[in-house]
Order: C-alpha cells, then sequence, then structure tokens
C-alpha cells in the first residue's frame, strides 16, 4: 500500500471541521497516517473511501486522542475505508441519529492484544443506525459494539480476534442477522449493565454463522467483556426479550450459548445499582444448528462442573445457564411462561449451572423450558430497506 | 512602518438584527510622526477598545484588540478583564491568561449553579503560556514547572522576556452562540494565528529538581473545543466553563490591589443579580490547606471531570456523574463498575473503593499519559502530580468497602 499524501490528515480534518449538510467527503486511494484523533460534528456527512483494502486512515503513531474519529453528528454515514491501529476506539459516534457505517474495516494489524484499542466501531446512545458489511479485527474490547442505543440493524458483518466479536449492551430493539463471528473470546453478546441511562430489550439475533471463539480472553480486568469465558458462541447477559434462531452456531469450547446473570460476571458486587434487572428473562432460542463445542471449557469452575457432569471426555450441552431467577417472579413455585428461557430446538439441551448453589446441583432437565414465546417483530429501518 | 488601517467592527444588535458599521479610519496617520503605530494601541497611547467580530473568523488574534503586544509585553484591551478560578483544570502545567470584554453598556446575569448568561457580543480569552528559564530563548521549546502567578506578572507589566506564549482560545457569544476559536503563536511573539485543526508544539518540561520531561503540548481543533465546552452532549451548544459563581468566588489581585472577583465585576457593570456573599457557591481554592479534603477533591473533580461527566455531558455513558450536586455515592464513582473504559481501567474493578486509591480506577486514569486510558481525554500529555496526589488522598480517608 503506497503511502498518501501525509498532508492529507491536516486536509482531512479542515474538511471534517468546514463540511456542510449534503457534503461527501473522499477519502482517496492510500494509506494516511494520523497522529490526533479525528472528528466530525457536523449533521449529514458522508465519508467516503474506495474500498476497505485501498483507504485506509492509519494511527500508528498516534499520540493524542481517545479514538482515530469521533463523530458527534446526526445523518452520518461513513463507507469504504479502514481504520487501523488507534490507541483507543477505533470509531466512536455518541449521540447521532441516523447512523450508517457500511464497509468500514477496523484492525489493529499487530494482531489481537490486551493493548489494543478498546472498541473498533462504537455507536453509543445514537438512534437508528445501521451497520453492515463491516470487518472488526483485534479489538481488546468489542469489535462492534452497540451501546445504549435504539433501532439497530447489525448485518453482513465479520468479527474476528477480538474479545467480543458482536455486543450488543444497553440497546432496546436490534437485529443482529448474517454476520460471521469467529476466532472472537465470545462471538455475539447480549448484555445489560447496572446504572446506565437506558436498560436494553428487545434484541433478534439470527441467521449469523458463530463459531470457534476461543481466544483466551485478552479483556482488561475490570470490563464487562473480562468475564467472558473463551469458547462462546452467544452470549446473553442480564437481558430480557431476546431472540436467537437459524443461526449456525458450532466449536465454541466452552459453550455455544451461555445465559446468564449479573451476578456470574466480575460485577456480582455491584449491589448498590437500584431500578437494574440483574435476570435474563423471556429468551426464546429455536431453529438453529448447533454442533461442537461445550467440551473444553475456560475456568476452574467450568471445567469442573462440566468434569463433575459429563466427564473428561464429555461436553456442555449447547446452552449453559448459571441459574439466577428472580424469586420474586415465581407464581406457584413456577417462572410464569413469558418470562422464561424457552427452546424449541430439537435435541439440543440445557444445562443449570446452579450459580445460585455453588454449581453443587447443576440440573439438565428441559422440562421448564420446553415451550415457545411470542416472536419479536423485526426491526423497521429505513436505511436497511431495499 | 505600515500605514495601519484600524478596522473596528462596531455592532448594534437589536430585534434579532445585527448591523454591521465597519468604520476605516486611518488612526495611525498622526501616530506614525511619532513612529508609535501599531494596531494594539490608541494614537493617545490608550488601550484599544475590543472588536466583537459577529460573523467573521479573524486570522489573527490581534485582530480582536483582547490582547496586544507592545515592547515585548502583553497588555489587555480596554475595559478587558482578567480573572482566574479558584480551582483550574489542569492544562500540562501551563499558566493561563483569562479575560473577559462585554460590549459596552451590557451585562451578565448571574446563576448560582450553571455559566453566568452572557450577552452577545462577549469575548473570552485563554491565553497558555509557559515561564522558560533563563537565558532559553521561546523558540528553544523549553518551559518550567511553577505554580501560576498570572495576576502578579500582569500586575507587573507582563514581560514576555522568560515566557513562551503557546496558544490563545477565544470564545465568541455570537446570534446563534458561542464560537471557540484557537490561535496559535509565533515564535517571535508578536503575533498568533487561527489554527482550527489545532496543533502540536513539542515541549521538554523542566522542575524545580532539574528533572526535564519532554511531551507534545496538543492545541485542540475546533470540534475538540466542543469535547469540552458542549458540556449538553445532545444541544451540542459550547458554553464557557469557568465563568461560574462557584468558580470566580475568590480575590484577584488587581492593579490596585485584592478584591473579590464577583464583587468587582458587579462594581463595574459586567454582572447583575448577585445574591449576598454568603449565598454564593465557592470551590475550594487550590493550594489553599484549610478547605476540607472532601471539598478541596470535589472542586478538582468538579472542573476538570464535569464538563463532561455531567448528566448531559458526553460522559453520561458511563455513568460516571461528577458535578458538585452528584449526589449518589455510587454515580460519584464510588465501588462503581466501569462500563467502556477499556484499557483505561487499569485491570481495576471499581472507579473508586474506600481507602486503596492504588485500586482505583480514578487514580490510574489520572496518572496515566496513554490516549487510549488517560482521563480526561483531551487536554493533556502530562499527568497532574498534585491533582492525582489530592484524589489519592481523598479515596485513602474514605470509609466503607466494595465487598
Amino acid at each position: 500500500m503506497a503511502a498518501g499524501d501525509p498532508k492529507f490528515a491536516e486536509e482531512l480534518q479542515t474538511k471534517l471541521l468546514d463540511a456542510k449538510t449534503g457534503d461527501v467527503i473522499t477519502i482517496p486511494e492510500g494509506k494516511f497516517t494520523f497522529t490526533r484523533s479525528l472528528s466530525l460534528a457536523v449533521d449529514g456527512v458522508t465519508i467516503r473511501g474506495a474500498g476497505m483494502g485501498k483507504s485506509i486512515l492509519s494511527f500508528k503513531g498516534q499520540i493524542a486522542g481517545a479514538e482515530g474519529l469521533l463523530v458527534t453528528a446526526s445523518d452520518f454515514t461513513i463507507e469504504n475505508l479502514a481504520i487501523e491501529d488507534t490507541k483507543g476506539d477505533a470509531l466512536k459516534i455518541t449521540k447521532g441519529n441516523n447512523i450508517i457505517v457500511r464497509g468500514v474495516r477496523t484492525e489493529w494489524t499487530g494482531g489481537h492484544s490486551t493493548k489494543n484499542g478498546a472498541y473498533g466501531i462504537y455507536p453509543v446512545q445514537t438512534t437508528n443506525v445501521l451497520m453492515e458489511d463491516n470487518v472488526a479485527i483485534g479489538a481488546s474490547d468489542a469489535g462492534i459494539y452497540i451501546g445504549q442505543s435504539k433501532n439497530v440493524v447489525v448485518r453482513r458483518n465479520r468479527a474476528e480476534y477480538n474479545v467480543a466479536g458482536i455486543e450488543i449492551e444497553n440497546t432496546i430493539n436490534a437485529d443482529v442477522y448474517d454476520n460471521v463471528a469467529t476466532n472472537n473470546t465470545g462471538g455475539i453478546l447480549v448484555f445489560n449493565m447496572p446504572s446506565l441511562p437506558q436498560e436494553g430489550k428487545n434484541t433478534r439475533v439470527f441467521k449469523n454463522k458463530v463459531f470457534k471463539n476461543n481466544t483466551a480472553n485478552f479483556g482488561h480486568k475490570g470490563t464487562p467483556v473480562a468475564s467472558v469465558p473463551a469458547g462462546t458462541g452467544i452470549a446473553i447477559n442480564s437481558n430480557d426479550h431476546v431472540e436467537v434462531f437459524g443461526n449456525e452456531i458450532s466449536d465454541n469450547d466452552t459453550a455455544n450459548m451461555i445465559i446468564s446473570s449479573l451476578y456470574s460476571t466480575n460485577y456480582s458486587d455491584d449491589k448498590k445499582a437500584e431500578n437494574y434487572d440483574p435476570y435474563p428473562e423471556s429468551i426464546y432460542i429455536y431453529d438453529n444448528k448447533f454442533s461442537g463445542g461445550g467440551g473444553s471449557p475456560d475456568g476452574l469452575e467450568l471445567k469442573a462442573l462440566k468434569v463433575s457432569v459429563f466427564g473428561l471426555t464429555g461436553k456442555f450441552p449447547d446452552i449453559l445457564w448459571d441459574g439466577f431467577f428472580n424469586k420474586a417472579l415465581l407464581v406457584n413455585g413456577q417462572m410464569p411462561l413469558e418470562r422464561r428461557i424457552c427452546i424449541n430446538n430439537g435435541a439440543v439441551g440445557i444445562i443449570n449451572a446452579d450459580g445460585p448453589g455453588g454449581f453443587k446441583k447443576p440440573d439438565t432437565d428441559m422440562t421448564s423450558h420446553k415451550c415457545d414465546l411470542t416472536k419479536l417483530p423485526p426491526i423497521k429501518l429505513k436505511s436497511a430497506e431495499g | 512602518m505600515r500605514l495601519n488601517q484600524i478596522t473596528a467592527d462596531q455592532v448594534e444588535i437589536g430585534g434579532g438584527m445585527i448591523k454591521h458599521i465597519r468604520v476605516w479610519a486611518a488612526l495611525c496617520l498622526a501616530s506614525m510622526l511619532l513612529g508609535a503605530c501599531g494596531n494594539d494601541k490608541r494614537s493617545d497611547g490608550a488601550n484599544l477598545a475590543p472588536v466583537f467580530h459577529a460573523t467573521a473568523n479573524p486570522e489573527r488574534l490581534s485582530e480582536w484588540h483582547m490582547l496586544s503586544i507592545t515592547d515585548k509585553k502583553l497588555r489587555l484591551g480596554e475595559r478587558v478583564t482578567p480573572y482566574d478560578l479558584n480551582t483550574p483544570l489542569f492544562s500540562d502545567y501551563a499558566h493561563k491568561l483569562r479575560t473577559v470584554w462585554l460590549p459596552d453598556g451590557k451585562t451578565a446575569e448571574y446563576d448560582a449553579s450553571d455559566t453566568f448568561n452572557f450577552p452577545v457580543g462577549t469575548v473570552i480569552t485563554k491565553t497558555f503560556y509557559y515561564p522558560i528559564p533563563t537565558g532559553t530563548s521561546p523558540a528553544d521549546g523549553v518551559v518550567l514547572r511553577s505554580a501560576d502567578n498570572t495576576a502578579q506578572l500582569l500586575k507587573s507589566g507582563f514581560d514576555l522576556t522568560s515566557i513562551k506564549l503557546i496558544e490563545t482560545r477565544i470564545l465568541v457569544h455570537r446570534q446563534d452562540g458561542w464560537v471557540a476559536l484557537p490561535y496559535v503563536w509565533n515564535d517571535e511573539q508578536t503575533e498568533a494565528t487561527l489554527q482550527r485543526t489545532g496543533d502540536v508544539k513539542n515541549l521538554e518540561l523542566i522542575d524545580a529538581d532539574n528533572k526535564k520531561q519532554a511531551f507534545s503540548y496538543v492545541v485542540p481543533n475546533t470540534n475538540q473545543c466542543a469535547g469540552c465546552h458542549a458540556t449538553n452532549s445532545v444541544t451540542r451548544k459550547i458554553q464557557p466553563i469557568g465563568p461560574k459563581a462557584r468558580h470566580l468566588n475568590k480575590d484577584f489581585e488587581y492593579q490596585d490591589g485584592p478584591r473579590n472577583q464577583l464583587t468587582h465585576w458587579q462594581t463595574i457593570g459586567t454582572l447583575k443579580g448577585l445574591p449576598v456573599a454568603s449565598n454564593i457557591p465557592q470551590n475550594a481554592l487550590w493550594g489553599n490547606i484549610e478547605a476540607s479534603l472532601d471539598r478541596k477533591a470535589r472542586s478538582y473533580l468538579d472542573i476538570n471531570c464535569s464538563h463532561c461527566h455531567n448528566r448531559k455531558g458526553a460522559a453520561n455513558t458511563s455513568g460516571l456523574l461528577l458535578e458538585p450536586d452528584s449526589a449518589s455515592v455510587l454515580s460519584l464513582g464510588v465501588c462503581k463498575l466501569p462500563i467502556a473504559a477499556g484499557t483505561g481501567t487499569g485491570d481495576r474493578e471499581y472507579g473508586i473503593v474506600p481507602g486503596k486509591p492504588d485500586e482505583s480506577i480514578f487514580t490510574y486514569r489520572m496518572a496515566s499519559i496513554n490516549p487510549e486510558e488517560m482521563m480526561p481525554e483531551l487536554g493533556r500529555s502530562l499527568s497532574h502530580d498534585e491533582g492525582v496526589a489530592l484524589i489519592k488522598e481523598w479515596i485513602t480517608r474514605m470509609r466503607g468497602s466494595c465487598r
């Protein structure tokens, strides 16, 4: 890749400052280096490169700025370029509406490392968001991370060698489909964290290929993803109304799916968060194709659990549940149907790990999980139509 | 010497209409003969009145007439009032000259907690500079780490021979809102020019023990100005941060002696609606050992963090709120888990672990100079040893546990 005109760095920032609504800012072919982060604060701007392998914004040697490109604007589209080797997050978009990120690659080119920036593509507190055809590699937290947002479509992306491949956190209404997540610590995560302005719900994860997410966790202690066991396919943590269907989920060594509560993460001491629901409820899993995985869980507790229940050469069922639930919801000792973890997926089994009982009485009884829930409606997003 | 035309953009504001009456005056013609021509001084020797540029962004700082350089001395424009803050924002040990100017006859309205309501036409400047060692030139880029004594320097005529001027930031209140403009000084220290994309100055800081530390002083671009000054991240409207009651409620050493800044502003007609002194909030005075530790720490977090870490600020995504009225212990960071801190956690679990500063993310991020970890994210390349020490002590004295 030929080095681009060194003057371009200054020129691009000037263009971003001077941009007017409706402008298309073009990134030519070449690898352009920046020492400071770029920022855009004008609504209605498109940034367009010649392709994720051709127009490269490189931040190797960055001296200032917590991200590569910071966007604080609405009606924003960025497409067909790459952002490489930022000190912090590669692309952060905060508090905008109508956001499209398409054909963008974010990558740390030195391979996956704890020293890499946290997020690849990171919209937070945004509304009407389309993420498609992107590639995210090497983030020390999440490759594609949707935080505290509403109305989101994440499709046809590829996430590889991140701690979390794709993470939907504290987000309301998201469709995540046709993505590939492999070689991450965890493939696709749907999380709710405490003490944030918005609690998430309503996420559909479907038709994704989630395989061999077995990379050792290289996240930073204290971050939400640091507690994700290596070998996690799809994980749902403390989130409600989540539908997982039609995915191909295979060869994830801890479990192809994990359903857990905040109490199982390193967040278990967070008792002070008010109005926060730590339990995963109304989870519906159906028609997925599971294979392999579950034979070599990460972490001593899970290893011991697997050996004690399934033997040295055995494996976990495809779905691992930590077993925490809200006792206050029980009616006659039963969880009401609409709050249950429902599985309608052929012979696929679940293990209740008995987290509340210290993993002493794990249970593989499917009875209370054999149920169906009302399906969630698809996300309607104008930018994703046609 | 050239014939210097003086531009006076006299701007009248009324009924939402802005009228420019551009007065071109060759005032220098007379003074030229006296050999004292410059666009910073009137022919009678008095300082020029500042200019409110209602729409244009002048390329040169001198066009504002807020500050001027004459005979290697920095002077303030007519009715330009210097001020400082009880506890200031840390900016790589730079000293700061802050000034405010309001159009004649206009007044700012007092507010107990927010930035005062300044009239359209108000111009605020902040000049970042360092003392330099004797025998060096400003162009050498060697600067001293020392306590800010701007008021004294101003009183003694602001001699620039042992000063390196870095940048002057203008905040101007136009009809559509505040606008931030960064000006970067030349090595000759005769003029600063508008640099909207910011700049990097490679400097070396020398402390009292002659210890040297190289660092990159980063002048923000205008978007980054908004990164701090758009304290409401939804409206993204820029505002001054310093001119609030609690930050200004202190004495300033004026030419004719020390006076409370707010009282002074009221006396000269810059401020109205000032309540009785006992009702005016007051942050701790930086360096004042008498203030309580809690007051000192909260004042420090207020001015250094709360422009983002407030309920409506850019950092409300984190749930960490550091405004003075952030009442909840959790939102203040005590036993609070990070959300998107990434490597900024420093492998620590909570914002603050009472009694354990070295297990608290706060002190890790404050001490870090790595762009992906450090807090604040912008405005410093060095860590503030004294600030870190203050917060460490505050956390050390906190009681309780996260377990």
